[in-house]
């Protein structure tokens, strides 16, 4: 890959974003390098979907700036933004397939809507894809009569269809069994290693996390608590992380006071 | 007093949101349909004839049958109250008039309201509550390119088009009245309708057809759009979209009937 910047492939500068009233994330300042794959880490509602959704430019921030290749994508037109996503893949957490299309023209549509290519090199890129992530011989399945892992599968193939220079996985293995999810996992790895994109990988499965990582950041209500290789955030004492890897309860609110008046309130 | 005022505000204020709302779906839509295809971004032809057969063929059926219905209703109130004067003549007349200035557009736009404009709501809710339209989006294709501009060409193709068969099915249902219980022929119908007939009557209808398409194409969309949450969300959304668009059309019915009355 031609590497005509310096610095980072993502750079997020001082994020801020609500959701009506609420505080969703907090000053976030996070650097993405080139040809990393970064495993974002955090419990439900910690903001790092959306930090995914503001990187794809799917939600517009309050404040704060985020440059892909050097390039501030907040005040970029449509049009302009639109060829820089044509290098990013994303897999959605639910897949995101188009329910009225089979499994090959859902892999076959940013091709033929983005490119000039013949019918038949689309045909043959479109197969290529597929048996990439070990779906060939569905081409012509619906979404609907697919399982969990093989919408994954066939989302994933199809946010690789541009190739991609940049991938986002917003939780590959939720709502997936352990085996399908270890079956996600070691696809991620063999993409990370054939291609070198740069990869950000959202989910909260401890085990996955430090399987498929070169850096980890744990998010925590809408921060950033720790950000390092996994050995560093493995040997990290700051309590939060430590309760988030040794997967301790949130601790019950004892303050009395404050109890009855919230149930006594009207 | 402070609270009313609040209410009033947050009231307003949601209106004109909703307003925008509107306002921003149809200029995007305006735009990819008409200025785009000149910087080489073609409309998506084919997404919008299966819309055409999808909103507009497959409802001839229901559309003409309700149109026949309601032209035996027109034929029989008018000769209730005609038959008073012995003008029993005029009945046709009557039916031709109402159906083409009013009925055929408006029951066409109100069936259509529930038929078609539910449809885009419950289809494009249900693609943003499972991501496709995030998804589209991430691929850096405009979703109202793909999914909202079909259904406009769509129905201001099919909407002028079904009026004019609830007109026709309209005036067949007072004729099949008058043959049978007012002992006139078909052909002293035909003559009697073209007689009373002008063209203004027809064309006033059709403009009105497309206006109501119009709208029960933007309330649709901009309600699927706007759906939060699963199941239930879509569902809400598919109701409101009905709701508002019959209020909206029977609305702007009011106001076009009066333009073409008073300059007329």
């Amino acid at each position: 890959m031609a590497n005509d910047f310096a610095g980072p492939m993502i750079r997020v500068v001082d994020l801020v974003t609500h959701y009506g009233e609420h505080l969703i994330l907090n000053h976030v300042n996070l650097d993405f390098p080139t040809g990393e794959t970064m495993v974002i880490l955090g419990g439900s509602g910690t903001g790092k979907s959306t930090l995914l959704r503001h990187i794809m430019r799917l939600e517009r921030p309050t404040s704060g700036r985020i440059f892909i290749k050097n390039q501030d994508i907040c005040c970029m037109t449509e049009e302009r933004f639109n060829q820089i996503r044509r290098k990013i893949g994303m897999l959605f957490q639910s897949a995101a397939l188009f329910n009225s299309m089979t499994i090959e023209e859902n892999v076959a549509l940013p091709l033929h809507e983005l490119t000039q290519l013949e019918d038949s090199t689309i045909r043959i890129m479109t197969r290529i894809k597929l048996d990439l992530v070990g779906l060939s011989g569905f081409e012509n399945y619906m979404p609907a009569q697919l399982s969990g892992g093989m919408k994954k599968r066939a989302g994933l193939a199809r946010a690789l269809a541009m190739d991609p220079e940049i991938l986002l996985f917003d939780e590959p293995s939720a709502g997936l069994d352990p085996i399908t999810a270890a079956g996600i996992d070691s696809l991620i790895l063999k993409l990370k290693l054939a291609f070198r994109m740069t990869i950000i990988v959202v989910t909260h499965e401890l085990a996955s996390a430090f399987m498929i990582a070169d850096r980890i950041t744990v998010m925590d209500r809408g921060e950033v608590i720790a950000t390092g290789t996994p050995e560093e955030i493995r040997n990290c004492q700051q309590p939060r992380v430590l309760q988030f890897l040794n997967r301790i309860p949130e601790g019950d609110q004892v303050d009395q006071q404050e109890y009855l008046r919230a149930l006594t309130q009207n | 007093m402070t609270g009313v005022l609040a209410f009033l505000g947050r009231n307003t204020l949601g209106f004109l949101r909703y307003v925008s709302g509107l306002y921003d779906l149809s200029a995007k839509a305006a735009y990819w349909a008409f200025v785009a295809p000149f910087k080489g971004r073609h409309v998506k032809w084919g997404n919008a004839v299966h819309q055409m057969v999808v909103a507009g063929v497959d409802s001839i059926p229901i559309v003409s049958l309700i149109s026949l219905f309601i032209g035996i209703v027109m034929g029989l109130q008018g000769a209730y109250q005609l038959a008073k004067f012995g003008a029993t003549y005029f009945v046709t007349a009557l039916v031709g008039v109402s159906m083409t200035r009013e009925l055929g557009p408006l029951m066409t736009a109100i069936i259509i309201a529930g038929r078609s404009g539910s449809a885009f709501a419950a289809e494009l809710g249900t693609m943003k509550v499972s991501e496709e339209i995030d998804a589209l989006e991430a691929m850096g294709l405009d979703s109202v390119r793909y999914l909202v501009v079909p259904k406009y060409l769509a129905m201001l193709v099919m909407m002028p088009c079904l009026t004019l068969i609830s007109d026709l099915a309209g005036i067949l249902g007072g004729t099949a009245f008058e043959m049978t219980q007012l002992d006139k022929t078909f052909s002293m119908c035909l003559w009697a309708t073209r007689d009373a007939l002008v063209m203004r009557d027809i064309t006033t209808g059709l403009i009105k057809s497309m206006v109501f398409g119009l709208i029960i194409t933007t309330i649709g969309c901009n309600e699927g759009f706007s759906v939060k949450g699963g199941a239930e969300g879509v569902g809400k959304a598919t109701t409101s979209s009905v709701v508002i668009s019959i209020f909206l059309i029977i609305f702007a019915d009011v106001i076009f009937t009066a333009i073409f009355y008073y300059t007329g």
